[in-house]
């Protein structure tokens, strides 16, 4: 068994308050007139201090207080990031409550599960639309006493007695305050480290959502973990724009900016994070790919209109770029003919294309939740925006693996972060153990007794290994793991991954489980493969014609020898090879039970429809004709045939290839 | 006062929206170009903060009222009262001047120009700085652009335009044109607005996000709403009061379901080969 742990001390006996409630209290104190949160409101930055910060959300904890608020009573928190709710959830913490985060865009039923599962009878919400949705499931909620909303707009004629604005209520708080100015400090006092401070609903993609309780100690203990990791101080700038149910806003936005005492800020509507990402200019920022990769498509399209020396200066420098920014940043030996080109470059163009993105401050960015694409990694890296990954999951407070600057490696989350243990379990299964692990989930002792195993350990259900210099690479889940005939590791996620990097491939599917090679279906983009069809002059009549042509066949399978070469390189993967491939005759769909409904493959369902594909390609076979059902959104069915060619792909010896790129 | 409970006020007839005395009366107009009657023999009110509709099939007279409420045109015959002082001759600006803000069927923006400024244009009347002080960006004009940028940017956050506050207008698609066209007329704080067809060329989902603020801006201010429309849905939905028109004539004049039922108003839409 494989087991590392990162070098620094356990969490528990850092300095500084144990409590959320007490940090706040802490820096109300220590740097009173420093900014908290900043807010744009009628299009200006609205600026708080810590001090006004505590003073909103004592008026909030006593308001909730007098509504009859009790010591582990459950919040629902629903919205946009408001500084409001964000001090809604910390009042509640001060009362000892649990404060339960809810996804903003669920629809009413998906609320009512949880109102019900967490026994919850105090609601803070943001606005009319979310105040809709809490009175249509109050019928299946009876326990639903009070919903308190944060903006009174189209509030005027609601007349549920349960309904209340956050205004009034922080002026009975105010009140309620002033006549017992003792309450909340003694309620403050009676906080411990292991009273649990934020339920997160995991996802349920498998099942019902759980109820992931956290407690204060653990996440204190990732928020600094992250913070020494990273030398985060009170300077920082975020910008607080990604859901606050979601386990990484609540690490990134709530603990480590309690804890750190850093600034958030909130943007002013979900249309204009673009605008104010450029106005703010963060210090720290997380984004998931899907952000990354949208920032740089809207670069590359207003490229390709700018004039054509400027355009020429864009692509020689960001050639120059590649080659050495990535280094120069990761400070490593970079020539200095080179260095000179860079430091160009950054004044002409990496330096204002940064400021445009609104990163020219950035000391450290995250990305995480998906696999990011090597180009576009290394792009912002060759920028020189300092882009790592990190690896974790809700019940882990999004708290495993950081990449160390300097050591940032594509393919791999990194190491193991302060005061975590990460081990490997036979089956190549991720296992942890830490301070920042869950306490329980919500009222689900069963759940709880599956997902943490006898010595401690929390299971990931993510399959892994460590590379040679103890960096930890993800590679799918544990479930989908199978091993070849050989024994090697077959992870099919990990090749379809690397696979659908390309552009020019839509999907993949590989199979290889109990066989002597890999073998591989392809789904081309039509509209990246059809581009370059057009460019070489090429006819075609539709997806069906042009996924058969010989030349695109060789496009594709140019793909796949350089996916091959990258496995090849890598000692535990390199007996997956893929051997053979075929492009399937039709897209794979939604529709037709292929994919899920998030645009995952359906594994077993493909392997069963089109199991005589899968033998022609173990057989060895030169064509294979099909015949398959497809759904129209009109709910017609019709079929689509073909006579599939399948090719062979050239395979390496382990180790002998070099990386693709 | 009657309150609904949400989802009814949504759907049906908002009955729980106050409704004041007369504002605007209307009687006996007829008005006429050359030989052309536009308009014969029209009487109909306007109460305070209520939402009145004036419908009608193509032709039968409804921009003329309007122009006719907002002083672009003069009447031959009748009375226009204005809280109950008859009208004198009176020109768009004095309408104005009263009150009187609208919008236009096709959007009447400066194209060319922000969103922040069209709706700025729209405060030109509240401006007190003689042109000397705004040159010289003197404290008095300095302040006075302050308050007015604070009130535009209530607006802005109103009508939620906030990411295209600084678009040129002209770069807008036209469901968002139509809103700046409304918060232009917004921001002269009306207390009578006129809209001219607002939902025109809209797909469903901008009608809805219009008809959600046309009961804002009467539940919030108080405004008293005339509007124009095509789209029956909407006008049964979101008026108090509905007055028909028909080749200049009024046939029907009540609440949405007294009209819906009215076998003049039928026969014009549905009877007569319109």
């Amino acid at each position: 068994m494989d087991t590392r742990t990162s070098a620094s001390e356990p969490g528990q006996g850092g300095a500084g308050p144990d409590t959320f409630p007490r940090w706040l209290m802490h820096h109300a104190k220590a740097r009173p007139q420093q900014p908290a949160m900043r807010e744009k409101e009628y299009g200006i930055w609205q600026t708080y201090t810590w001090a006004q910060v505590a003073e909103n959300v004592r008026a909030i904890a006593c308001g909730l207080a007098q509504l009859g608020f009790k010591r582990g009573d459950r919040l629902a928190v629903v919205g946009d990031n408001r500084p409001r709710l964000y001090w809604s959830v910390a009042a509640c913490q001060c009362l000892g409550g649990i404060p339960v985060m809810m996804y903003q865009d669920a629809v009413a039923q998906e609320m009512a599960y949880v109102l019900q599962d967490a026994e919850i009878k105090f609601a803070v919400v943001e606005d009319q639309e979310q105040v809709d949705k809490m009175v249509e499931i109050q019928p299946d909620a009876p326990l639903l006493a009070h919903v308190i909303y944060d903006d009174p707009r189209g509030m005027r004629h609601y007349t549920q007695t349960l309904l209340m604005g956050l205004d009034e209520l922080q002026e009975m708080g105010r009140i309620h305050d002033r006549n017992q100015p003792d309450f909340l400090d003694g309620e403050i006092d009676k906080g411990a480290s292991d009273d649990i401070s934020i339920m997160l609903y995991t996802s349920g993609t498998t099942g019902k959502p759980k109820g992931v309780c956290q407690t204060h100690g653990a996440f204190i203990a990732a928020a600094r973990g992250a913070i020494q990791f990273d030398k985060l101080t009170d300077k920082e700038d975020i910008l607080s724009y990604l859901p606050m149910a979601w386990v990484g806003d609540h690490l990134f936005s709530f603990a480590q900016a309690t804890v750190a005492g850093f600034t958030i800020n909130c943007p002013e509507s979900g249309e204009t994070v673009m605008n104010d990402l450029r106005e703010i200019g963060p210090t720290y920022y997380f984004a998931p790919p899907r952000v990354f990769e949208n920032l740089l498509t809207q670069v590359m399209i207003r490229m390709e209109d700018a004039g054509s020396l400027k355009r020429k200066i864009f692509h020689h420098f960001m050639d120059v770029a590649r080659r050495c920014g990535a280094d120069i940043l990761d400070g490593k030996p970079v020539s200095g003919g080179d260095r000179f080109q860079y430091w160009l470059g950054n004044l002409l163009v990496y330096g204002p294309l940064k400021n445009v993105l609104g990163m020219s401050r950035i000391r450290v960015a995250y990305t995480a939740g998906a696999a990011i694409g090597p180009d576009l990694f290394r792009f912002y890296r060759s920028i020189g925006i300092n882009l790592k990954q990190l690896y974790g999951q809700t019940e882990t407070c999004a708290y495993v693996c950081l990449q160390p600057d300097g050591e940032i490696k594509l393919d791999s989350v990194g190491k193991p972060a302060p005061f975590v243990e990460v081990k490997l379990a036979d089956n190549g299964e991720i296992l942890v153990k830490g301070p920042m692990l869950l306490k329980a989930y919500y009222k689900r002792p069963d759940a709880t007794a599956e997902s943490i195993n006898a010595e401690g350990y929390f299971m990931t259900g993510d399959a892994g290994f460590f590379d040679a210099d103890g960096h930890l690479k993800i590679i799918d889940r544990a479930k989908d793991v199978g091993k070849m005939a050989d024994g090697t590791m077959f992870a099919p996620n990990y090749i379809e991954n690397k696979l659908k990097f390309f552009q020019h491939i839509k999907e993949a599917v590989t199979f290889g489980a109990g066989k002597e090679f890999a073998t591989a279906f392809i789904n081309i983009d039509l509209e990246a493969v059809g581009n370059w069809a057009e460019k070489k002059g090429m006819a075609y009549s539709g997806y069906t014609d042009l996924a058969q042509q010989a030349a695109v066949y060789e496009l594709i399978r140019d793909c796949v020898e350089k996916v091959n070469a990258d496995l090849a390189a890598d000692p535990n993967m390199s007996g997956s090879q893929i051997k053979r491939f075929l492009i399937l005759h039709k897209e794979l769909d939604a529709d037709d039970g292929e994919l899920t409904r998030t645009r995952k493959v359906r594994r077993n369902f493909i392997a069963e429809k089109y199991g005589v594909l899968i033998e022609a390609m173990f057989e060895g076979r030169k064509t294979q004709f099909i015949e398959t059902q497809v759904k129209y959104e009109d709910g017609r069915t019709g079929k689509v045939s073909a006579d599939l060619r399948i090719e062979e792909v050239k395979t390496f010896a382990p180790q002998a290839g070099k990386r693709a790129a | 006062m009657d309150m609904t409970d949400m989802n009814s006020a949504a759907t049906t007839t908002p009955s729980g929206r106050r409704q004041g005395e007369v504002i605007l009366d209307l009687q006996n107009i007829s008005l006429r170009f050359g030989g052309v009657k536009a308009l014969t023999d029209i009487s109909f009110n306007i109460r305070e903060h209520e939402v009145r509709a004036i419908i009608g099939p193509n032709g039968a007279g409804k921009s003329s009222m309007l122009n006719v409420i907002n002083g672009v045109y003069h009447p031959q015959e009748g009375r226009i009262m204005f809280r109950g002082q008859q009208r004198q001759k009176m020109e768009p600006h004095m309408a104005a001047q009263q009150g009187i803000a609208r919008t236009f069927q096709n959007i009447a923006l400066f194209k060319g120009m922000s969103v922040l400024d069209n709706i700025m244009t729209g405060r030109n009347l509240k401006m007190k700085c003689n042109l000397f002080q705004q040159a010289l960006w003197l404290g008095p004009a300095l302040r006075e652009e302050i308050a007015h940028r604070e009130k535009v940017e209530e607006i802005v956050d109103f009508l939620e335009i906030q990411h295209i506050r600084k678009t040129p207008v002209g770069a807008l698609p036209y469901g968002l044109q139509k809103r700046v066209d409304l918060g232009r007329a917004l921001a002269m704080e009306p207390q009578i607005l006129l809209l001219d067809e607002p939902m025109a060329g809209m797909n469903v989902e901008e009608k809805q996000d219009m008809c959600r603020f046309i009961l804002d801006i009467s539940d919030q201010f108080g405004t008293t709403i005339v509007l124009i429309e095509h789209d029956m849905g909407v006008v049964m939905d979101i008026s108090d009061r509905v007055v028909v028109l028909d080749y200049g004539k009024k046939i029907g004049d009540g609440t949405p379901d007294e009209v819906r039922n009215n076998q003049d108003v039928i026969n014009a839409y549905l009877g007569s080969g319109h």
